[in-house]
């Protein structure tokens, strides 16, 4: 009887077959849906699609959680990000602090030193105002811890049913002092992969907290800026990429490193730091920690030389004892991550695909 | 973590993996896993690269999504675009396409369709919303019908008069029965579905070992399970053996759930006939709400097509389900049909083996772990 390795379709064998859908993958992905759906904003495929396919070509921006452009006597970083979560106040954390340390982070993992903050709202009518009042008292305080000022705001107020409670949207602006230290240009096969701290905390946290599942847990969000870590990991050596691992999760982050840098990523499973709690979880509900959002854990890939170093670093800060080195950067197969499993196989990791958790951020 | 890291340990895998190796060496082993499951398991820890090249597994029938026609999910967005309604489904049939579009893009288009983890949630949601009627788009084999007869039954006793069920139930001996009945696939034997039989037992398999004389082995759903499960079917064929295994103990009883049956033959009776996607129809191989719930019956209580759509032409599903074809070997595999625009069900579930194999093993296996290994 012939083994499957030397079965063919039509005059494909399996590896031709495979080389085939890789060349599709790597083609301009294309928007085929006729109306936005929720899957377009879960941070998977989909969400990349949308940017790919729609954004992408009318703006032209290259990739990155902020963008450097000169000024007058430096580079500046700029971001922005909504925040739609909903429960509006979680575990850990509320759509405050949330949208200012994430703000902070998305400037802080380019290279910036984050140095202010707008914030607008969209409040739905009928908002409690002490509801409102805990927000932005959160707001403030992690713009304090984080010593980054909240300079410009805005306030709309839309009809009830037309908006769910509080949207809000922020502006960051950083100074980046060394704008030829990282980039995607940058990053080389033998590169290591690292990871701050425990996967998929936040994500589950907000599941836990909506109340869909009957699980119960002590879990919190893991909300928190990041912009000191970054810089003590840039500090304590040759740092090539930075991402912040939020919607998607550090698999989508790790997809996007290796389409973007044409590169292979190579996981180890056993080296990945996952909570008790979130692996239950994730076991009982069929999700992987991998794709679960985290609002405080960073990516980062480092010249392997430094590898040692900067994870050190990365472990002296309070948020980051838990850091992991949990892969490296092959040549090949270019563009995919793949994983060793603890049990002794190997598996694809792809991009997340529909949207396990809606809304967590 | 306990319960989970003893069932996925390396080395047992490895003294295991070198038994199979050994015993079963000298001839070509094609070994079908029924459940979808157990295919998600297979890929997900990359059983395939511990196993030796002569044991080949091949993907069975039983991914509940999968098996879902498509004038199913039809009747399922004609109900849920029905005014007022909240149509309530597990997560995965969201992405299940029908004839024009998914569950998700009727909900874009303004259906209240939402996930839910049990049917009870759903019943939850219908007496949380009086003004409005729940259904719930039930699915799945013998493993999840005792949860929606447990919430029809509840449903009846605390009187709650808009919650109704489409019920899309299907049983796993008849898929298996048409397996064994094509000419195409031989097979060593079956590793047999680990939560199906958590209800209905080990026997209702004897046929496949007495009539079919195919070993089978009930598995559980970690990588261990498989693996020893894949050992005990060679070591029934070198002992001149034939029968039904349980490897599941822990959670399998030979008797099944008595308790769990008994309420299935209260709410349910069999159907003469239903689809299966890429099967066709079988006899007597679903389930219909009896008479006396028939209250809780979304299909006579709103207006269904209830029209028979032919599956699309590139579409190979039912090759795949039969496990005639591997995945990548369907003409559309990864080009035209991909986890993000699927055209067959095979490519939706996460226990599909076609989004089994493109999330997990797209890569030649062989070379890869080459490169990884240097």
């Amino acid at each position: 009887m012939p083994s499957s390795e030397s079965a063919r379709v039509g005059k494909w064998s399996e590896q031709e077959v495979l080389d085939r859908i890789e060349a599709v993958r790597r083609r301009a992905p294309r928007l085929r849906d006729d109306a936005i759906n929720m899957s377009h904003g879960a941070g998977g495929k989909a969400t990349h699609t949308l940017i790919e396919a729609l954004f992408r070509p009318a703006f032209g921006n290259p990739p990155g959680d902020s963008a450097a452009f000169a000024a007058a006597g430096g580079t500046l970083a700029v971001t922005t990000d909504s925040y739609v979560v909903s429960p509006l106040e979680f575990p850990g954390g509320d759509i405050g602090d949330l949208a200012i340390n994430g703000t902070i982070n998305d400037l802080a993992v380019g290279g910036a030193e984050p140095l202010c903050i707008t914030a607008a709202f969209i409040l739905e009518e009928g908002l409690p105002v002490e509801t409102l009042r805990r927000v932005v008292d959160s707001m403030s305080a992690a713009a304090m811890r984080a010593g980054v000022p909240v300079v410009a705001g805005d306030t709309k107020v839309v009809p009830r049913g037309k908006g769910d409670l509080i949207f809000i949207n922020t502006t960051g602006v950083g100074i980046v002092r060394e704008p030829e230290r990282m980039g995607l240009a940058r990053v080389r096969a033998g590169d290591r992969v690292l990871v701050s701290g425990t996967v998929g905390d936040h994500g589950t946290a907000i599941m836990l907290a909506r109340g869909d599942v009957d699980l119960e847990s002590d879990l919190t969000s893991d909300t928190a800026a990041l912009h000191r870590m970054c810089a003590a990991a840039m500090a304590a050596g040759d740092v090539h990429l930075m991402r912040d691992a939020t919607r998607g999760g550090v698999a989508t982050v790790l997809n996007e490193l290796a389409q973007e840098a044409d590169l292979a990523v190579a996981v180890h499973e056993a080296a990945i730091p996952v909570r008790d709690e979130v692996r239950g979880a994730a076991e009982i509900l069929g999700i992987d920690p991998l794709y679960v959002a985290n609002e405080g854990k960073l990516v980062a890939v480092v010249a392997d030389a430094d590898a040692e170093a900067v994870l050190a670093a990365i472990r002296r800060d309070p948020l980051g004892a838990d850091a992991s080195i949990i892969g490296e950067m092959l040549p090949e197969p270019a563009g995919m991550v793949f994983m060793h499993t603890a049990f002794g196989g190997s598996r694809v990791v792809d991009m997340l695909i529909g949207d396990p958790l809606p809304r967590i951020c | 973590m306990k319960f989970v890291d003893e069932f996925r340990d390396q080395q047992v895998a490895a003294r295991l993996a070198k038994l199979i190796a050994e015993e079963s060496a000298g001839e070509h082993w094609k070994i079908m896993e029924v459940c979808g499951g157990h295919t998600h398991t297979i890929y997900k820890y990359g059983i395939e690269d511990v196993l030796p090249a002569n044991v080949e597994l091949v993907h069975g029938p039983g991914c509940p999504v999968c098996v879902i026609p498509m004038g199913r999910v039809d009747d399922g967005i004609a109900v849920a675009m029905t005014p007022g309604v909240i149509f309530t489904c597990f997560g995965d049939m969201m992405r299940v396409p029908g004839s024009s579009g998914s569950l998700l893009d009727a909900k874009a288009q303004g259906a209240d369709v939402r996930m839910v983890y049990s049917p009870l949630d759903a019943l939850r949601i219908a007496q949380q919303n009086p003004d409005r009627e729940v259904v719930f788009f039930a699915i799945g084999f013998e493993t999840t019908v005792p949860s929606t007869a447990l919430t029809i039954l509840r449903a009846a006793e605390e009187g709650v008069t808009n919650f109704s069920v489409f019920c899309n139930h299907v049983t796993i001996v008849p898929p298996m029965k048409a397996i064994l009945d094509s000419p195409d696939l031989r097979l060593s034997g079956f590793l047999g579905p680990g939560h199906v039989s958590t209800v209905v037992g080990i026997r209702p398999y004897e046929f496949v070992s007495k009539r079919y004389h195919k070993p089978v082995v009930v598995v559980g759903f970690e990588p261990l399970d498989i693996l020893q499960g894949v050992h005990m079917i060679v070591r029934q064929v070198r002992e001149g053996r034939c029968e039904v295994e349980n490897q599941y103990r822990r959670i399998v009883r030979d008797d099944g759930n008595p308790r769990a049956l008994e309420s299935i033959r209260q709410v349910f009776k069999l159907r003469p006939h239903f689809e299966w996607r890429g099967l066709g129809f079988i006899s007597l191989s679903a389930l219909a709400i009896r008479e006396e719930y028939a209250t809780f019956d979304a299909e006579l209580r709103f207006q269904v097509p209830g029209v028979r759509v032919a599956d699309p032409k590139a579409c190979q599903c039912g090759e795949v389900l039969k496990g005639v074809l591997k995945p990548w070997e369907c003409k559309v595999f990864g080009t035209a049909c991909t986890p993000e625009t699927p055209i067959g069900t095979c490519m939706v579930s996460s226990e599909g083996a076609c989004a089994a194999y493109y999330n997990f093993g797209r890569f030649s296996r062989a070379e890869s772990r080459l490169k990884v290994l240097q």
